[in-house]
Order: C-alpha cells, then sequence, then structure tokens
C-alpha cells in the first residue's frame, strides 16, 4: 500500500529544515485551473465507481436494520465462511512471508542459470487469471490427481489455492529493498565476528520489515477477497466455503442485505489488517 | 578470540556459506516448482493432449470468439480508463498540493483491498435496475448490469490502482526540474505533459498497462456478479467466465481457453520484464 | 533587460523564505545572488523566473509586471542546479526545445542550435543524449538551451554547484567570457563568495530572507554593511572584541599606538602564507603573514607580540 502513498506535504518544522529548492518542489504546485478541473474529473470518477458503490454496499447492509445486519453476519454458515477465509488468509500469508522472503534472497542474492526465468515464473501467479489458477490447482490436485493428491473439496485445497496467488506479493516487495541494500554493513557485521545467521537476523532481516510486512498485507487483502482461484478446488462445499463465495451464494438467491452485510464485514477486515500491517511496517521503518 | 581474527576465517566461513546458499536455493526453487511450474506444465499437457483438432475446436466455436471479442473489448476500455485514472491522479498527487491528497492516495488504492465479489455487489447496488442510479438510467433507456457498461465498470474497478501504482514512484523520482525547464523554455501545461511528462515516464507507464491488461483480461469475479451470467443470458460471457462454465458444467474446452490465457499472461510478462530490463539498463 | 522586485514575501509553511525583499538588476548587468543555502537566494531567483508566485510584492522586467504572468509567459532563460536535461531528447533537440515550442521554422531552428552549439563547444555532441555528457557539458547544454529562444534575462540557480572544482572554475571564466559576448541581462545564485567575487559585477547578499547589502565585488570585501557580511566575503578572526581580516592585523615585536600584546601559541606554514595563532587577554585570534613577514619577526611558538588592525 505504501508505494502510492505520497509523502505527506511537508509540515511546518520540516520546511523550515529543508532547502528552499527542495523544498518548493516536494509541496508541489497550488492548483490551477487545468489541475482544479482534472482533480473534480478524477474525484468524480472515483466517487462514481468507487467510494459510491462502496457507500451503497454499506448502506445495504444496514437496510434491514442492526439486528438484520447482526442476524446476517452470524448466521452459521456466515462465521464458518468468515473463520475459514480469516485463518486461511492468515497461514497462507504467514507461509509466503517466509518463503517471499527467502525467494527474494535467492533472487538477488544468487546466481544460478535460469534465474530469469524463475523471476517470470513467481511473477505468474500474479498476472494469470482467478479462474485459470483456479483450474491450474484443481488440474494438479483435483479428482483425478496426476500426482496422487486429491484435495478437492478440502480446506487444503483452499489453502493451496490461496498459497499459489498471494506467492509474489512479499518476493516483490522485499526484492528491490534487498537490492539497494549496503552488503558492507553485513561484512562489517561479520568481521565484528557475528556468524552468517546472526548477521541475517540482526543486520539484514530489519530492515527488510517494512517491505515484508507492505508485500505481506497485499498478499493478506488479496486472499481475503480471493474467489475465482478457490472457486473451483472447493467443489462448492459448505465448509470450503469462503466468504466471497458465501457473499456470491447469497447475491445469487437474491439476498442482497445479507451479501452486502457479508461484504462489509470481509471489507472491514480487510481493511483493519491493511492498516495493522501498515502500523508495524511505519513503525519498523522508523525504529531502522 | 584470537582464532576468530585469524586470516584463515574467510576462507574457512566460504563452504559453511555457499552450502547455505545451495539450501535457500534448492528450498526456494523447489517452492516455485511445485507450487507454480508442475501445475502449469500439466495443465498444458491437459490442454494439448486431446491433440490439436480438439484444441482448435475449443477455441474456435462461437462461445469462444464471441468471449475472445468481448474479453479484448471490455479490457482494452478498461485500461484506456485506468491509464488514464491513473496518469491524471499521479501528477495531482506528485505534482500539487491541495487538501485531503493524502486521503485521495489512499482512496485510489482501495480497489485493491476489495474483493472482486464485493466490487460486483458495490455497482449492483448502485447501477443495477434497482439500484441508486440505475432506476433513472433504465428509464433513460441505458442498461448498465447485465450488459457490457458493467462488465467495463467492474473490470476498471479492479484494475484502477494498477497504472497509478506504477507512474507515482516514477513521476516523485524524476522530480520536477524537467518540467519545469520545459516551463520557462515556453512550453505550457499541455506541451510539457505531452512532451516531457509523458516521454519520461513511459517504461512505467507501458510496464503499468501490461499488468493492467493482464488483470483485465483475466478478471472473473467481478464479472461474474455484473455480468448476467446469473440470469443465463448468452452474449456477456468473457473468455473466464466461459472457462468456469465449461469446468462447473463438465463441457470439454476448458483447458484450451486456459492455456490461451496463460499464454497471453506469459507473453504479457514477457514483455513487461523487457520494458522493466530495458529501463535499468539506460 | 532591467529586473525589479518591490516588497516580494514567500512562505513556506510556517517558514518565511522572502520577507519583503527589493531587488533592482539594471539592464546588462552580470548580478550575483549571495548566501548560505536556504537564506531565500533561490526562492527570489525562482518568483523572477515565474517557478514561485510570492504571497505579497510585485516582479517586473524591462518595466513590465510580470507578478501574475505565468513561467512559460515570461521569456526568461533559467539554469537548474542539476541541469535538468531532457533526458529522452538528443542535446540538438534539448537546446531546441524552446524554439519548437515558438514554432520558429525548421531551417531557423537548425542554425540558432548550431550556432548556439557552436558557443558552448558541443557541435560534435549535438546526437548524443544527456546521459552520454559529462556533468560540464550537460551544463553548457543546459545554458546554450536557456539561451537558444533570445531570452529578456538569464538566471541560473547555483550554476555550477554540482560540478568538480576545477570544472566549475573553467566554466566561471567562460560564463564571464559568455556574458561579455551575449549582454544578456543575467542573475546567478551561489552560496560561493569566491565564485561572486571572481564572476559578477554587482552582488547581492541575502540571508534569512532578507537583502542585507548589495554592491560591487570589491565595496563588499571592503566595506561590508555588518558583520555577516564580512564574515560571509572572507576569513575573519576577533581582535579587541572586533572582526577583522586575518590580513589586516599588524604584527610588531615592539609596543606601537593601539596594539594590545598577545603570545603565538602556534605556527603554521601553508605555501607562502603563515598563520599564526595568538593568545591576547582578549581571547584567541589567528593572524595571516607572508613568510617573509614571518621570518623578519623571527616568529616561533611562545613568541611575544604586539597586535593591531590596520583598517
Amino acid at each position: 500500500m505504501t508505494t502510492t502513498l505520497v509523502e505527506t506535504p511537508v509540515g511546518a518544522t520540516a520546511a523550515a529544515a529543508a532547502p528552499t529548492g527542495a523544498r518548493a518542489q516536494r509541496t508541489g504546485a497550488p492548483l490551477g485551473r487545468a489541475s482544479g478541473l482534472t482533480l473534480g474529473v478524477v474525484l468524480l470518477a472515483l466517487s462514481l465507481l468507487v467510494l459510491i458503490p462502496l457507500a451503497a454496499v454499506a448502506a445495504e447492509a444496514g437496510s434491514t436494520g442492526w439486528s438484520g445486519f447482526w442476524a446476517a453476519v452470524t448466521a452459521p454458515a456466515a462465521v464458518d465462511a468468515l473463520v475459514l477465509t480469516v485463518t486461511s488468509s492468515f497461514v497462507v500469508t504467514a507461509i509466503n512471508a517466509v518463503m517471499g522472503t527467502l525467494l527474494a534472497w535467492v533472487l538477488v542474492r544468487d546466481d544460478f542459470p535460469g534465474k530469469r526465468w524463475v523471476e517470470l515464473v513467481i511473477d505468474v501467479p500474479f498476472a494469470l487469471p482467478t479462474i485459470v489458477a483456479g483450474l491450474v490447482i484443481l488440474s494438479v490436485y483435483g479428482r483425478n490427481s496426476p500426482v496422487g493428491i486429491d484435495l478437492f473439496g478440502t480446506r487444503w485445497g483452499v489453502m493451496v489455492a490461496l498459497l499459489f496467488v498471494t506467492l509474489p506479493f512479499v518476493a516483490r516487495t522485499v526484492q528491490p529493498t534487498l537490492m539497494a541494500f549496503d552488503r558492507d554493513t553485513e561484512r562489517a557485521a561479520a568481521t565484528l565476528g557475528a556468524r552468517p545467521a546472526t548477521v541475517f537476523r540482526r543486520i539484514v532481516l530489519p530492515p527488510l520489515v517494512p517491505a515484508i510486512a507492505a508485500g505481506a498485507a497485499l498478499a493478506f487483502a488479496r486472499a481475503m477477497g480471493e474467489y475465482g482461484s478457490v472457486l473451483l478446488i472447493s467443489g462448492g462445499l459448505d465448509k470450503t466455503q469462503v466468504s466471497s463465495m458465501y457473499a456470491f451464494s447469497l447475491y445469487e438467491s437474491y439476498d442482497f442485505p445479507g451479501a452486502a452485510a457479508t461484504a462489509t464485514v470481509l471489507l472491514v477486515v480487510s481493511l483493519v489488517v491493511l492498516v495493522g500491517f501498515e502500523i508495524v511496517s511505519h513503525r519498523a521503518g522508523r525504529r531502522g | 578470540m584470537a582464532d576468530t581474527l585469524a586470516p584463515a576465517r574467510p576462507s574457512a566461513i566460504r563452504p559453511a556459506r555457499s552450502a547455505g546458499r545451495i539450501a535457500l536455493r534448492t528450498v526456494g526453487l523447489a517452492y516455485v516448482g511445485v507450487l507454480v511450474l508442475v501445475p502449469l506444465g500439466i495443465i498444458t499437457w491437459r490442454a494439448l493432449s486431446p491433440g490439436m483438432p480438439a484444441f482448435w475446436a475449443a477455441i474456435s466455436s462461437e462461445q469462444a470468439v464471441t468471449a475472445f471479442r468481448l474479453t479484448a473489448e471490455v479490457a482494452f476500455a478498461s485500461v484506456l480508463l485506468g491509464t488514464t485514472f491513473g496518469v491524471a491522479l499521479g501528477i495531482l498527487l506528485t505534482r500539487y498540493h491541495f487538501v485531503g491528497r493524502r486521503l485521495l492516495g489512499v482512496l485510489a488504492d482501495l480497489p485493491m483491498a476489495v474483493s472482486p465479489i464485493v466490487a460486483g455487489l458495490a455497482l449492483v447496488l448502485v447501477y443495477g435496475r434497482n439500484g441508486w442510479f440505475g432506476g433513472p438510467l433504465e428509464a433513460a433507456g441505458i442498461s448498465i448490469i447485465y450488459a457490457v457498461p458493467g462488465m467495463i465498470l467492474a473490470t476498471t474497478f479492479v484494475s484502477l490502482p494498477l497504472v497509478l501504482r506504477e507512474v507515482v514512484p516514477v513521476l516523485q523520482e524524476i522530480g520536477t526540474d524537467q518540467e519545469q525547464a520545459a516551463r520557462v523554455l515556453g512550453a505550457g501545461g499541455w506541451h510539457t505533459f505531452w512532451r516531457i511528462t509523458v516521454p519520461t515516464i513511459r517504461p512505467a507507464l507501458t510496464y503499468g498497462v501490461v499488468l493492467a491488461l493482464a488483470r483485465c483480461v483475466g478478471e472473473f469475479g467481478a464479472v461474474a456478479v455484473v455480468s448476467g451470467n446469473v440470469s443465463g443470458t448468452g452474449q456477456t460471457q468473457t473468455t473466464t467466465l466461459v472457462i468456469a462454465e465449461r469446468v462447473q458444467q463438465m463441457e470439454p474446452g476448458a483447458y484450451q481457453l486456459a492455456f490461451v490465457l496463460i499464454v497471453t499472461t506469459v507473453a504479457a510478462l514477457l514483455v513487461a520484464a523487457n520494458i522493466r530490463r530495458k529501463d535499468e539498463l539506460s | 533587460m532591467s529586473i525589479q522586485a518591490n516588497g516580494v514575501t514567500k512562505r513556506f509553511g510556517a517558514f518565511v523564505a522572502l520577507d519583503d525583499v527589493d531587488l533592482d538588476v539594471h539592464a546588462g548587468a552580470l548580478t550575483a545572488l549571495l548566501g548560505p543555502s536556504g537564506g531565500g537566494k533561490s526562492t527570489l531567483l525562482r518568483v523572477i523566473g515565474g517557478l514561485e508566485t510570492p504571497d505579497a510584492g510585485e516582479v517586473s522586467i524591462a518595466g513590465r509586471d510580470m507578478t501574475r504572468v505565468p513561467a512559460h509567459e515570461r521569456n526568461v532563460g533559467f539554469v537548474f542546479q542539476h541541469y535538468a536535461a531532457f533526458q529522452h531528447l538528443s542535446v540538438f533537440r534539448n537546446v531546441a526545445f524552446g524554439l519548437e515550442i515558438r514554432r520558429r521554422p525548421k531551417a531557423e531552428v537548425r542554425r540558432r542550435v548550431n550556432e548556439l552549439l557552436e558557443l558552448v563547444h558541443l557541435e560534435e555532441l549535438a546526437d548524443r543524449k544527456p546521459a552520454q555528457l559529462s556533468g560540464g557539458q550537460r551544463q553548457r547544454m543546459a545554458l546554450a538551451r536557456a539561451l537558444a529562444a533570445e531570452p529578456s534575462v538569464l538566471l541560473l540557480d547555483e550554476p555550477f554547484g554540482a560540478l568538480d572544482t576545477k570544472v566549475r572554475r573553467e566554466l566561471r571564466g567562460w560564463l564571464r567570457a559568455l556574458h561579455d559576448e551575449v549582454h544578456v541581462t543575467t542573475v546567478f545564485v551561489t552560496h560561493d563568495q569566491e565564485e561572486a567575487l571572481e564572476v559578477a559585477d554587482e552582488i547581492v547578499v541575502v540571508n534569512n530572507g532578507k537583502v542585507e547589502q548589495v554592491g560591487s565585488p570589491s565595496d563588499l570585501y571592503d566595506k561590508p554593511a555588518n558583520d555577516f557580511v564580512m564574515e560571509f566575503m572572507g576569513p575573519v578572526t576577533r581582535l579587541g572584541g572586533r572582526l577583522v581580516r586575518p590580513h589586516d592585523v599588524q604584527v610588531t615585536a615592539a609596543h606601537v599606538d593601539g596594539a594590545v600584546p598577545g603570545r603565538v601559541a602556534r605556527l603554521q606554514r601553508i605555501g607562502f602564507e603563515v598563520r599564526a595563532d595568538v593568545t591576547t587577554a582578549d581571547g584567541d585570534l589567528w593572524v595571516q603573514l607572508t613568510r617573509g613577514q614571518a621570518d623578519t619577526l623571527e616568529l616561533t611558538p611562545g613568541s611575544d607580540v604586539w597586535l593591531r588592525a590596520v583598517v
């Protein structure tokens, strides 16, 4: 999330400390006629496309009153779906935070033939259509599994699908940070007597934490909302139903308030977790 | 302590390091292999093993061709909208100072945190027949939901931040020097934008467009909600919807269509990787 | 063309970059805006160029009020510290940019650009991209670009700040010569007093958002308006509670009128110059002598001397 969040307008104290030319550029120009108009159009587009529709979700969720909302989100199927979604998203994010960091390390620090192709393969799950990702998982772990592992209609199958689609996020956010890392600090730590594992834990890892958190946040958000990739492997069973599938099923049966209530919960959980990761990343960034 | 300072130490430590390195490499590659590469190989085999005639039949049926065409139309329109939005907002966020700038940046990122199903549902609630704006629009003879405009809106929604996220860091990095130089040389805003800003951000912009294109071609959940696939009418099926239908109805031809999309995706990634490498070289 | 600024004030948040500044640059002059970084000199230049809008006050060029005129309509030449080269355009196209924007005929553009590239000695490199040039070459390209459309005034923001000492010295002399040839009213910003003294006809010392003093290089060095200007224009030391230049302290072995006693603490020989750290009852100071003076006085650490300011 951090990449597009532009720097805060420089406050008074920072402004006083900064040299003249650079400061003027950082704060940016005030809006003129053309830029003001552009801002208006952008705001209108964002409102019509994103903000008003999301507000409509909240409004629809609240249309049956608090009791209606509460009944919708505490229905056993809703709770089961949410628990499955949140727990599997957490597990998957944790696994890919570790594996993603490891992969980033391998891609940046290691050198072997075909490395470029590995980079490409890592990006595939990100760009692949979700339904195709689902079919890919199904073709390996479905009923006629060629490798003899049948995960069709199981929560394991859901997890594998989520692992697949969230694979690139941490690897891709950690990679540039690791690339920019000054290797002399590691050498310095080694000359001071630190073993490789200690160097990694005490010197390399701390500056990577913000990038890991940012990637993990994206991975988690993706996992929380995933639909296409888990649809096929889940087999459409109740026990493998994630929240977005549950919302879709309510929508198909024209229970709009129920679907909206589920959607609202999904949205709130995603945002809370995103903000949480953002705080972790911010804190770690300030400490490091 | 004395031996840690001995000159023999670096060479003594190197084998241990490279063993660790090979272990990490093995674990990493095995993970990617099992999770991504092997499955991709298997699906390719499933798509191609029935033979070329079957492959051709699957991707040249009327349903498939219609879906391809619709997918291309929807993706093109969405990428165009997303690119315009992303570049305009990117410039506003990095070049201007106004109240609520930071908030706007966060809001524009919001679609990244929204499930495609929620996105689709949200659009139905506003633009559907019984939605906030849907009623009046319907009365004016404009239908959005269960029609192509709704699919474009849904696809644009989910891909909205992609171009923005690519261009903002570059706009920040290049700073305003070149643009200011163009201004004092007599170029107005329009000239400065086309002659200086756009050429400078072109690699990032192209990269963002390629990513957005891949995402738009492959969008499934949001389109599934708004397309009317639900109500069972034809003609609003993109490729991904056809794939889902063929799998769920146990019809043949899903793997072949999926294979086409995989090839498209990999091609897009190759283009993107190439752009990135050229950019790094210059 | 002359440049006037009246009562220009510019704030960034709570920070006052320019505080009611007046400036008068007459036509054809080569003027330096000199001061410490963060003092407001760059902001003043950017206000003149139209890159910054003042919160109060007016700016006029050649008698025409320019305060609300956008940068692209002012017809000024501006040279940026970090060159602001258009990375995607060749050297030729960089220089041609202002002319192309003004829709000058192609033949005229070609003639004019070639003429300027010759002037800045870049004619051989016309087809290169800026990334293939050295810092000095890039800055010369930026100068040619700024001059191409015959601007009414030429503004340079720390033009040599990003260059190494040798190239810097070369370009200074070259800017001076260029100005003598082209005669365009030129204002350049620098924090290097040596650069200002060497290049400019007139120096405006700017500090804390205010103009401290305006004058010729010798005026500023010899008759500084206040301690700040004095300190900024060259080395100073303190004798009897007053700022003096270290080479304006007379050192004698015997007492003379108005002299104070001191003892040499340390001697440093730097080429032909000798620096003596002297302790007096009033505090420590340092004195600059020639090698001949030091030898005549037979100075060694511990020598007792008498000190007097000669200005």
